[in-house]
């Protein structure tokens, strides 16, 4: 359709037909102020900031709500608007306190600002205000009424864009009040999006208010650290006395994947950072119990005990245990440690999906894993297994956005009434554990339909559901870790006849895809390679073992019985998280690097006080396969990054860090400080320990961005534009296996329950996130994650 | 919960009268409210659940309406308007009389349960101003005087 064309305070624009006349003025330049107008929420019309004057229209016209026409002549600026805004700007703080430097918005208020550009200096009005307590109305949730100016965005944005309801508007015109769910409090899935979207300091975060000025913080833009599905988020930091502390998580840069979303532990599950339990400073166990040491002591002791079990038991005699939360440099590095410093093939990690069955079946492949930008946009999904509202809070916005606004046609399949079946298109119920059934059926198995015939579906309504699937394009399938080994072979088998369908495998962790992705398993190197069959990573790393080692249960059994004698436990809490006894490991020498004493780390012989994602550069890979950079946010004294810590272990080994670490060399990419966020000079740092082992200062071996050259060079698919990266986007991976499939035994393959309120050992950790457990009287995840 | 046939027949036939279900909603809560005489939480659960809406929204539509109301009422809501036209032939004594005489303020209800009073604004009986309603009966050309004699009459009709 052609453009239509309009003439804005004398400028032509062109648009396509059906473009409000607010965003038309936008693609000019032309700021029209509002407060009610959100992009993507229905319209509103109630602030009256945004009139215009139109040519031919006998009263000025709100540009929110008004769609462009053929010829329309548009005036966005004189004396009559200026005077009309003024007026709307008075109107406005009839009731609203003049209380600014009070206010928790103070700084970032749109109505502060529109009445510095707008406001009369007086107003004509001598009543009282209306004045009404503060209200809390959930654990992170204030509402002060008096400032509220009843532009409805956080009712659209509860209502529309989350589905979640639980503001609604009581009473009428200038009584009007927005009201939650409950009476007095709220009962919703706490996502703050009304706190983010609110224009003025009437909804304000319980976490944040009061602590601090906007621009009294640094922002950092990060990738979140909870669940697998990468949203970015926006830390806001201040120094105090134990480093750089996080006092805020928003959205304030829109430009992630997630855009306008973030969920309650992207936006104030931070706290576990700044927990009184945290870690900082290594211990070692003297007369049995954990006793404060310093660094150089720590990792003596380490190296000279793993020299020694390597000396006289071999490098199969140790095991290490790698984490889904720590950055795809630290796990790539944490492999190459152990298959070239150990000489063990004995890592693995809590698998949460079966990321190498699901490389196996897409190799070969080209672009046949969805971004989470294209659940966004595609025409149709299908989603079977998971409860992506509980468990990926992003990509169910994405889901229902997609169908809200671009209707998408959702099929869901589940063996539960999951929330977005509210927005599907079909829903079909299956009983309880037949994914693998409706695998096998949509790959063409008529005969595995009687395991999925209920009397919720009939023969009949699979069947017609296939045909009607199979009629689709651009199908984006989406699958939860209970679909897994053969099955997924089916399924891309079944999604390879429709045209231009993608797939999107559901892992559990912020980083369970890097995680596979870089290796850490008994038999699978970077990319999926077969440990036998490593000839690329033996020209780049020299000698290393072919055969598989163990995996993460194999390791602990031997661990118990005594076999293995040495563990080196990489943030993850297998102890806990498998409920282990206390004592059990009581045989050999474990080393734990945690920011907390889990379970494992209570009962370690040395415990390092980890940093985490919040406070290290890096990148993490989402569950979709994008790669996200992770920016230093937060620091609290006493910790090291992983990173820093399995090179020092190395270091103290007596290897050469530069074989393991190739920094300085020639062709080396590394950064010089650009993902540091708040704080650059990585190098700077470490320049003491640097010019003591003569090496150049400038570079840092401790620099993930070196490995990170290295993971581009050798992992296929990560070879994405860095530039890019740095500058904070996000860049899929393209992933794709060789096609040999190495067998995982799907029953290492285990869920982390992790639901909307729980996050692991971080969630274990947060006060926000269990003040919200307690309110809602939730029941907690039967097994604890990690 | 249960309402009489009569509610159920008219409730059924509405839900054809709308494209979309939720629009039910406002001339259903008045029904009920003339029923149960006032929309009572159990009410408001029911008719919530009945067109797929949250508590929360049916709470929404009956607080923006003066006309609806969650709280209990008398067995008559005397409605005395008060707006511009019966203001200038002494709807405003009328108001005052009438709290005076039923010992009650705005909005409030006697011991006995029999009257609750109300400030309204125009009922669109201008012309015969100032005019109080009754339930759904309209009372015009008041004076004080009058205006006993039209509770009085309620009165009788209530022990009858």
């Amino acid at each position: 359709m052609a453009d239509v064309n309009i003439t804005v305070d004398g400028k032509k624009v062109a648009a396509p037909a059906g473009t409000l006349l607010i965003e038309a003025c936008k693609t000019v330049g032309i700021e029209v102020p509002s407060f009610c107008y959100y992009p993507n929420l229905s319209l509103q019309g109630a602030c009256r900031m945004c009139l215009v004057r139109v040519e031919k229209m006998p009263k000025l016209q709100t540009a929110c709500t008004t769609v462009i026409g053929e010829g329309m002549i548009v005036t966005t600026d004189s004396p009559e608007i200026q005077q009309a805004r003024k007026s709307m700007v008075e109107l406005l703080l009839g009731n609203h306190p003049l209380d600014c430097p009070v206010c928790d918005a103070g700084g970032e208020c749109e109505l502060q600002d529109m009445t510095f550009s707008y406001g009369a200096a007086e107003s004509k009005y001598i009543d009282l205000k209306n004045h009404r307590d503060e209200q809390q109305w959930s654990p992170v949730v204030y509402f002060d009424r008096p400032r509220c100016i009843l532009c409805y965005r956080c009712v659209r944005v509860c209502n529309e864009a989350m589905d979640v309801g639980a503001l609604g508007i009581q009473n009428r015109g200038v009584s009007s009040i927005i009201a939650p769910n409950m009476e007095d409090h709220l009962d919703c899935e706490e996502c703050g999006m009304c706190i983010d979207i609110c224009p003025v300091g009437a909804l304000t975060s319980g976490s944040y208010r009061y602590k601090t000025r906007p621009w009294e913080m640094n922002h950092v833009g990060t990738t979140c650290t909870h669940c697998a599905d990468g949203c970015k988020t926006t830390l806001g930091v201040r120094r105090d006395d134990t480093g750089m502390q996080i006092v805020r998580g928003d959205n304030r840069d829109k430009s992630g994947i997630n855009g306008d979303f973030l969920c309650i532990k992207g936006r104030y599950a931070f706290d576990f950072a700044n927990h009184e339990d945290r870690l900082s400073q290594p211990l070692i166990k003297k007369n049995g119990r954990l006793t404060p040491a310093t660094w150089e002591e720590a990792f003596d002791l380490i190296g000279k005990k793993f020299s020694e079990v390597q000396k006289n038991a071999g490098g199969q005699a140790i095991g290490v245990i790698g984490s889904n939360r720590t950055s795809n440099e630290e796990n790539y590095l944490l492999q190459k440690f152990a298959r070239v410093v150990l000489g063990t093939n004995n890592i693995d990690h809590h698998r949460t999906a079966d990321f190498p069955v699901f490389a196996a079946a897409l190799a070969g492949k080209q672009n046949a894993t969805a971004s989470m930008r294209d659940v966004y946009n595609a025409p149709a999904i299908l989603l079977i297994g998971n409860d992506p509202t509980e468990q990926h809070p992003l990509l169910a916005w994405q889901i229902r956005n997609n169908v809200r606004l671009h209707n998408a046609r959702l099929h869901v399949i589940n063996s539960q009434v999951i929330k977005l079946h509210r927005q599907a298109a079909t829903f079909t119920q299956i009983p309880s554990g037949a994914e693998a059934s409706v695998a096998a059926f949509l790959a063409g198995k008529d005969s595995a339909a009687d395991a999925l015939i209920s009397d919720k579906a009939n023969r009949d309504t699979w069947t017609k559901l296939r045909s009607q699937l199979r009629a689709e394009q651009n199908l984006i399938i989406i699958f939860g870790s209970e679909i897994r080994g053969s099955s997924i072979a089916s399924l891309v088998q079944f999604g390879s006849e429709i045209a231009g369908s993608k797939f999107l495998c559901l892992g559990d962790y912020a980083n369970s895809r890097g995680a596979a992705d870089m290796g850490l398993y008994p038999d699978l190197l970077p990319g999926y390679h077969a440990s036998s069959n490593g000839t690329k990573f033996q020209q780049e790393w020299g000698s290393m073992p072919s055969a598989p080692g163990l995996t993460q249960q194999q390791m602990l059994d031997g661990a118990i019985a005594g076999r293995l004698k040495a563990l080196y436990v990489v943030g993850s809490n297998p102890v806990g998280r498998l409920g282990l006894a206390p004592s059990v490991l009581s045989a050999s020498f474990v080393v734990v690097q945690d920011m907390f004493l889990t379970e494992t780390a209570a009962l370690a012989d040395v415990v390092l006080p980890a940093a985490n994602a919040y406070e290290k550069s890096g990148t993490f890979t989402n569950t979709c396969g994008d790669l996200q950079i992770l920016k230093k946010a937060g620091e609290v004294t006493g910790t090291k990054t992983d990173f820093e810590m399995i090179v020092r272990i190395a270091d103290a080994m007596g290897f050469d860090v530069r074989k393991l670490v190739p920094f300085g060399a020639a062709g080396t990419r590394a950064d010089m400080g650009q993902s540091r966020g708040a704080q650059s000079g990585e190098a700077d740092r470490h320049a003491v320990w640097l010019e003591r082992h003569n090496l150049e200062p400038k570079m840092s071996p401790f620099d993930p961005m070196a490995i990170l050259d290295e993971i581009q060079r050798l992992v296929p698919g990560y070879d994405v534009s860095r530039m890019n990266l740095l500058a904070g986007n996000d860049e899929h991976t393209n992933l794709t296996g060789p096609a040999q499939v190495v067998q995982q035994d799907p029953a290492l393959i285990e869920p982390a329950n992790n639901a909307l309120f729980t996050s692991g050992t971080l969630g274990r950790y947060s006060n926000t996130l269990n003040s919200v457990v307690e309110q809602q009287h939730r029941q907690p995840a039967e097994v604890a994650a990690d | 919960m249960k309402f009489s046939d009569k509610f159920e027949a008219r409730f059924t036939e509405m839900l054809t009268h709308y494209p979309t279900q939720r629009s039910v909603l406002v001339p259903t809560l008045l029904y009920a409210q003339d029923e149960v005489g006032y929309l009572s939480d159990e009410v408001i659960l029911e008719l919530a659940e009945r067109l797929a809406l949250s508590e929360l929204d049916v709470r929404n539509v009956i607080s923006y309406y003066s006309m609806l109301t969650t709280k209990p009422r008398g067995k008559f809501n005397v409605q005395v308007c008060t707006n511009i036209a019966c203001m200038l032939r002494g709807g405003e004594e009328l108001l005052e009389h009438c709290e005076r005489k039923l010992g009650v303020g705005n909005k409030g209800t006697t011991k006995d349960g029999m009257f609750t009073l109300e400030e309204v604004e125009c009922i669109g009986a201008c012309s015969w101003a100032p005019a109080v309603q009754v339930n759904y009966d309209f009372h015009e050309n008041l004076t004080p005087e009058k205006m006993d004699e039209v509770l009085e009459q309620y009165r009788n009709k209530a022990a009858r």
